[in-house]
């Protein structure tokens, strides 16, 4: 499935987030989803569906003044 | 010193506020906030590197149990996109707290007073504790106190450029108009910097460049945390008045004839 993640065009096999985190090799608990502009709760992690050209942001906390 | 700074019953031991960017990396990162005594510590909200994932985390380094996280809305430029930052951060699940910048110029980074109100007064509907990073002015002061922000953060001067508190007699007027917490936040260039705001009586001083672009940034943390300590007691204290002409430390009396 052909979606949007960080910017970028990927395919991905993974039909949740949950699963799309461990196929990027992401820890779920130190991170925050965005699809199409709207944030997925971490406790919908596992029952949220991607479908074909979502745009998914995936953030953390970084360095910062 | 239990002096603590109280923010929305958030206890803060330190008055001393630690940014945590532009490090080499995250080991001296994290001792440098360390050597800060800060208890609180600035974090930006970015996307994760999905190609290189050897990448750590910073917060493997700074850790949330002992420090408490404000994330900051840092390169917003319009209010929807502080907004999208703050939702997100809170989505974490560590801070409620907020340090909101929406920033109108590219080259002061000096903050967009219209959307910042908008924006506080959004977030803070919301639910957030909302600390949001102003210019030195009075009057947009006040106006953030009432739009609901729980502290305010004027700058002392731009970000980044170390010219320290460039206008103390606008700070001032902003500690007797504002009944709530007063941080400065940028300007901040060395130890006497972080002194003067504290002298001033600001509630605490935040800092990000003076220490990490020091050249040892571990001792320049550990300096600004005594220049932070020094500039309370001052305050505390209660200085002298400041006098035009002498007046003798020594007595008159007993001098010989």
């Amino acid at each position: 499935m052909k979606v949007k993640i960080n910017g970028l065009d990927m395919e991905v096999k993974s039909d949740s987030i949950l699963e799309l985190l461990k196929e990027l090799g992401i820890d779920a608990q130190r991170v925050v989803v965005e699809v199409n502009l709207e944030i997925v709760r971490r406790d919908r992690f596992a029952e949220y569906k991607i479908k074909e050209g979502d745009s998914i942001e995936i953030v953390n906390f970084v360095g910062g003044g | 010193m239990n002096d603590p700074l109280i923010i929305r019953e958030i206890e803060f031991k330190s008055r001393l506020w630690v940014g945590t960017g532009k490090y080499k990396d995250f080991e001296e990162t994290a001792r440098a906030v360390e050597a800060s005594g800060a208890d609180v510590v600035t974090v930006a909200v970015r996307r994760v590197n999905i190609i290189d994932r050897s990448k750590e985390n910073l917060l493997d380094y700074i850790d949330p149990k002992k420090y408490k996280i404000l994330p900051n809305t840092a390169g917003c430029y319009t209010v929807e996109e502080a907004l999208r930052y703050a939702r997100l951060a809170r989505e974490a699940g560590i801070s409620d707290m907020v340090k909101l910048e929406v920033i109108g110029d590219e080259k002061t980074l000096f903050p967009d007073v219209c959307g910042l109100l908008k924006a506080t007064e959004i977030l803070a509907k919301e639910g957030f504790i909302v600390l949001p990073y102003t210019n030195d002015d009075p009057v947009t002061a006040k106006r953030l106190v009432d739009a609901g922000a729980a502290a305010v953060m004027p700058l002392g001067a731009p970000i980044g450029s170390g010219l320290g508190i460039r206008n103390p007699y606008n700070i001032k007027i902003i500690l007797e108009m504002v009944k709530l917490p007063v941080i400065v936040d940028a300007g901040v260039g060395t130890a006497s910097d972080v002194s003067i705001a504290m002298e001033l009586g600001c509630d605490a001083v935040l800092v990000n460049t003076a220490i990490a672009g020091a050249k040892d940034p571990v001792m320049m943390a550990t300096a600004l945390k005594h220049a932070c300590i020094a500039g309370r007691l001052a305050y505390k204290a209660g200085r002298i008045p400041k006098k035009l002409y002498a007046s003798a430390s020594s007595p008159i009396e007993g001098m010989l004839s």
